[in-house]
């Protein structure tokens, strides 16, 4: 029996549980419901281990009781046998890495010292009672706000003094990235501290991508060509760059995110979670900051003062800026909130997302004329796949690994299945324009999206129905998408770096 | 003896499945099996057990159910997957090649290399 740590003795479940007094008669009931009122505040463990570990519990008295012992004695040795709660709860936290997730983000106002927030096992409870007596500095109270909004502030004066500085939107647009996300990265290298090596590795990512994109001269094509400007930037390679910078950018502040765990799928999947969590809060602030700004205008007017310049010149820069660090924090903040409403969202949207793809379907085969439909229609069809690839990911990283397959599988295969026919469509009818009007940048970005989106697609749905025939665990599910994220970033880093010189900065 | 702590986690994937290839069963029967079979001498918490199945579950080597006891009590009861029944395989045979080399560098008659130094000489 592992019997090596002395704070496991009974003495560490609070006064009046198992050490009741020796003359009352015990009642195992109220000594198991105090036991699980204990392990309860362990965040790692739910009710269902409770529940396992319970049946584990009353099976070890059972065995005792009838080796003689009386019924609080048998408990006592029961509960000591289980292990220590910490190291219990640990171990749990380990292998249930989305609940684990929870408690690091969580852990910023009960941890230890900061040094220690970047290995999983330290950031655990079980320091609560040292760290309650001590007051925490100004900039780490409530998870670190303070840091946050000066984050916040940093980004969104650093978008004002680069439009003031250049006095060209479509600089600002083009470099939103590189000028936004390092404040985002440096939110990451605060709160979790990687190792200098992957700070450094992030740091030179965010050099590259701004070197390439300032120095590569993107050329405008005529301005009047609709559709072809985006945010002011008037080059179709100008425009790839930008968006493929968000992505590979992105992915690099997920590195900081990480940090020396980057081979590690779960970690990993950590930061899907986090980016999709993000998502749902920074368009519920950008919702409710849009409804603020609308509103302020219509009562500043009624009185007769125009507060438009103001507010788009100022609030609304400043402030979407500043929501992608305050969306960051609150993720961290408030967890459980949240929790309930991710796998409501992918609930919601994956069973209308199948009925919109299988109308599509119905339609693109009625009528056989993708081929030379317009080029937005194809851009429209890539961007529903990316939905679908995000939703899958999405639902993913929110369920629960250790459920069975289900009714929501089925449909996600169902889902996968449908993208699949989709993207062999898209295909089709971008080769014929290919073949047609040669390789554009345009054309060229979208087919390379498009393949990775179909080997995606197509081993998604090979795990999934190996998953729903229970021939593979739900990790392997989890393990592709992960696999993939260097993919996507390659993808994008070609599209900053490659694509404008290739295509002549057109 | 004390088994080491680390060989005791080596361990415990391999055995956990080899006893569930015997059969479906519980984490209490599971731990009980694992004391007899090595005469208490490869023993661990008792809730160690649990996250270790999950894992395994995860992976999908283990499936699980919860049943009623004959006591009423619920229990989670384990079993082996096909793809739990590929992997044990595959970990029965790197045990085995451990096992082969370790029985041959020590082996129970006093050691070749000790009577090649004497017989030498």
């Amino acid at each position: 029996m592992s019997i090596d740590e002395p704070r496991n003795m009974p003495g560490d479940v609070p006064a009046g549980a198992p050490g009741a007094p020796r003359d009352a008669p015990a009642d195992l009931d109220a000594l198991v419901a105090s036991w699980r009122g204990w392990m309860q505040r362990h965040d790692a463990v739910n009710t269902a281990d409770l529940d396992e570990l319970e049946s584990h519990l009353l099976d070890t008295v059972d065995h005792f009781v009838s080796a003689g012992l009386t019924v609080d004695e048998a408990f006592l040795v029961a509960v000591k046998r289980l292990g220590g709660v910490d190291d219990l709860s640990r171990e749990y936290a380990r292998e249930h890495s989305e609940r684990l997730w929870k408690q690091l983000v969580l852990s910023g106002d009960d941890d230890g010292p900061v040094g220690s927030a970047g290995s999983a096992g330290s950031a655990l409870p079980g320091g609560d009672a040292e760290a309650a007596g001590r007051r925490l500095p100004w900039y780490r109270r409530a998870n670190g706000l303070p840091v946050a909004l000066l984050l916040g502030a940093g980004a969104g004066l650093a978008v004002k003094a680069v439009e003031l500085a250049t006095g060209d939107p479509s600089t600002v647009a083009l470099n939103i990235a590189v000028i936004v996300l390092p404040f985002l990265a440096l939110w990451f290298a605060w709160r979790r501290r990687p190792s200098i090596a992957v700070l450094a590795i992030v740091g030179v990512v965010f050099a590259g991508v701004g070197l390439a994109l300032n120095l590569y001269p993107f050329v405008g094509s005529e301005a009047d060509e609709a559709g072809t400007t985006v945010a002011a930037i008037t080059s179709a390679t100008g425009i790839l760059a930008m968006l493929g910078s968000i992505v590979a950018l992105w992915l690099a502040t997920g590195l900081a995110y990480v940090g020396d765990d980057w081979r590690d799928e779960r970690a990993r999947m950590d930061f899907v979670r986090f980016s999709g969590e993000w998502f749902v809060y920074y368009v519920l602030i950008a919702l409710g900051g849009g409804a603020l700004s609308m509103l302020t205008v219509a009562v500043f007017a009624s009185i007769g003062v125009d507060v438009m310049p103001f507010v788009g010149e100022w609030v609304l820069p400043l402030g979407a800026a500043g929501a992608v660090l305050v969306a960051a924090w609150l993720v961290g903040a408030k967890q459980r909130v949240i929790e309930n409403i991710a796998p409501v969202l992918t609930k919601v949207f994956t069973p209308l997302f199948t009925i919109m793809m299988l109308a599509l379907v119905v339609a693109a085969l009625v009528q056989w004329n993708l081929v030379d439909a317009s080029r937005d229609l194809l851009i429209a069809f890539d961007a529903v796949l990316v939905v679908v690839v995000g939703l899958l990911v999405y639902s993913i990283s929110a369920r629960d690994p250790l459920l069975p397959p289900g009714w929501f599988d089925r449909l996600q295969a169902l889902m996968l299945a449908t993208a699949l026919v989709l993207d062999a469509i898209v295909l089709v009818a971008m080769l014929a324009r290919t073949g047609e009007f040669g390789f554009s940048a345009n054309k060229t970005a979208s087919l390379g999206l498009n393949l990775i989106l179909l080997v995606n697609l197509v081993w998604a749905l090979r795990l999934q129905l190996g998953f729903l025939r229970r021939r593979t665990g739900f990790a392997a599910l989890e393990r592709w998408q992960t696999t993939l994220l260097p993919v996507y970033f390659a993808w994008a880093a070609i599209l900053v770096v490659v694509f404008p010189p290739v295509f002549g900065f057109a | 003896m004390r088994i080491g702590k680390d060989l005791v986690a080596a361990a415990a994937t391999p055995v956990v499945l080899g006893i569930l290839a015997d059969g479906e069963s519980y984490g209490y029967a599971i731990l009980q099996r694992i004391t007899a079979l090595s005469g208490g001498e490869l023993e661990w918490s008792d809730g160690m057990l649990y996250p270790l199945l999950h894992r395994l579950e995860r992976q999908g080597h283990v499936h699980s159910e919860w049943r009623q006891a004959d006591s009423g009590r619920p229990r989670k009861h384990y079993r082996l997957s096909e793809q739990g029944a590929a992997v044990l395989a595959d970990q029965r045979r790197q045990w085995s090649v451990v096992g082969d080399v370790l029985s041959k560098v020590w082996p129970d008659d006093g050691g070749p290399r000790l009577r090649l130094a004497f017989g030498e000489a």
